[in-house]
């Protein structure tokens, strides 16, 4: 029996005595696609950072492949939302891909990590890039650099925190090709406050705001959805990513 | 014109420059694009706590300010891991106690302090031996240091969250700058002063920051971009009779004002 991706048995977390997650439970099969999500403030990124080990929940158990989370850091990769570190930095691609196979203090890069880093830069179409300073780059550029840091890690769970968030709408098809093309080497989960395009790309959905509404297949997601924005679904859900389905 | 160079505490000045430019280059690196130059700033003005200290214990203020000043910067960063307090007021209350402190210590020791002005505002004229030989091993350790955990430290400068992430000890390695941000301003502490020494400690990197976006050439263009500021500060001090510390500082400003020009 092949062990789960991710398992979140009656989860909890609280920041400054506020109710971020209530009691969540969920499981994430390995190669699934999952989106979660939910509006602003509805505790997605916290959901990501318990995952990633980077926070610790009040209470409830977190299994990433069967290990705590911090023990399974080199299963994971991690695509953050990029806006929220310097542009400016004296860093090039190259070396910021390098950056997702560290393994330790006074662990030197081996050949190995160097092809591994190269490698992950051709898989995101972005090897020609490799010696240009981060900062002379599209914002879609620097995903797809993100993202190749996050594969240099070999992750066999790749975590996005709202990938949408910071590319234009040309772009986003183009992540999502590139996307695919990693179904069936990993399991992916990002999170999204925006139902639209997500909910055709991907397998399964989590409809979170501070409890889980639903998890399930995207299709069926309507109610979840309608639950957590307090709005009728027919707003929210099917007038735009309907259209967007068609224009495919 | 140039006879000035024959005197020993003109040669001792020069090569005084040079040893802070080797800090300047590698610490004051990460402390312009970490972006905690005000941090610095705070690990600074503490320092003057270790100075007053060597003042009552009768030992050299400059070495006593060693541990004073690596206290001081790792309560700084151990204030920011556990307390809630913005690192902006933790900022501002280590600079000013650790100034108090200094000031009650010189205080408790009966009599007048002679040189104090000299760890306040610098004086590069009267670098003696001893403050060479101790700037030199603090500047080994550094350049040590910052070879070893050269990934580590890009590694926390750049995307801290992604370095947790990748199983970095963020923790320890901030720790660790901010050990030696505490040691560079020791480097510093006799040639600009407590008070002046940020400037220097952040100026060259932030001049050469703006023509390489490589860490390594950033580093030593910094290092001799503070050499030749540092000793031009030095000169004109000498031939027009000014404070040392003040003019190499205005001489930094200077030219960074000028760099930004060249760069426009």
């Amino acid at each position: 029996m092949s062990l789960n991706a991710l398992e979140m048995k009656d989860v909890s977390f609280s920041y400054n005595h506020q109710q971020v997650l209530e009691d969540i439970n969920f499981t994430i099969e390995e190669k699934d696609f999952v989106a979660i999500i939910g509006p602003n403030g509805g505790g997605k990124s916290t959901l990501l950072k318990i995952v990633l080990g980077l926070l610790t929940p009040d209470k409830g158990e977190v299994k990433v492949f069967g290990r705590e989370p911090k023990k399974a850091l080199d299963l994971v990769g991690y695509l953050p939302q990029h806006t929220h570190f310097d542009l400016d930095f004296p860093i090039d691609v190259f070396e910021t891909v390098l950056m997702g196979r560290y393994h330790g203090m006074f662990k030197n890069y081996t050949s190995e990590d160097r092809e591994i880093a190269l490698q992950a830069l051709k898989d995101v179409d972005m090897e020609r890039y490799k010696d240009r300073q981060i900062s002379r780059l599209s914002g879609g550029q620097i995903q797809r650099v993100l993202i190749a840091r996050a594969l240099a890690r070999e992750p066999k769970l790749l975590l996005m925190d709202e990938p949408m968030a910071s590319i234009d709408p040309e772009m986003q098809n183009s992540f999502y090709r590139l996307i695919s093309h990693l179904k069936d080497r990993m399991t992916l989960v990002l999170v999204s406050h925006d139902v639209g395009t997500v909910s055709m790309h991907v397998d399964k959905i989590a409809c979170l705001n501070q409890k889980l509404y639903y998890h399930g297949p995207a299709e069926e997601a309507g109610e979840g959805l309608e639950e957590i924005y307090h709005c009728s679904i027919e707003h929210i859900s099917h007038g735009i990513p309907h259209r967007v389905l068609r224009k495919h | 014109m140039f006879e000035f160079i024959q005197y020993d505490f003109m040669q001792r000045a020069f090569i005084a420059a040079i040893l802070v430019s080797v800090a300047c280059g590698a610490v004051g690196t990460y402390v312009v694009i970490k972006k905690i130059v005000s941090m610095s700033g705070a690990i600074s003005h503490a320092a003057f706590g270790g100075v007053g200290l060597g003042y009552l214990l009768g030992v050299n203020p400059v070495v006593a300010a060693i541990p004073f000043s690596i206290v001081a910067a790792l309560s700084m960063g151990a204030v920011q891991e556990k307390v809630k307090i913005s690192e902006d007021t933790a900022i501002g209350i280590l600079w000013s106690v650790g100034m108090a402190l200094g000031i009650i210590f010189v205080n408790l020791k009966s009599g007048y302090a002679p040189d104090l002005f000299s760890y306040l505002f610098g004086s590069i004229l009267t670098v003696s031996n001893t403050d060479l030989y101790i700037m030199l091993v603090l500047d080994l350790i550094i350049l040590i240091v910052v070879f070893l955990f050269r990934r580590e430290f890009l590694g926390v400068s750049f995307d801290e969250e992604f370095s947790k992430v990748v199983g970095l000890p963020s923790t320890l390695i901030n720790m660790l700058l901010l050990a030696l941000i505490a040691l560079s301003v020791v480097v510093l502490i006799k040639v600009v002063g407590i008070i002046l020494l940020i400037a220097l400690l952040a100026i060259p990197a932030a001049i050469c920051k703006q023509y390489t976006y490589d860490i390594r050439k950033l580093m030593i263009s910094s290092t001799i971009i503070g050499a030749i500021l540092t000793s031009l500060g030095l000169i004109l001090a000498f031939i027009f009779n000014l404070s040392s510390g003040a003019t190499i500082i205005l001489v930094l400003g200077a030219a960074l004002f000028i760099s930004y020009f060249i760069q426009e």
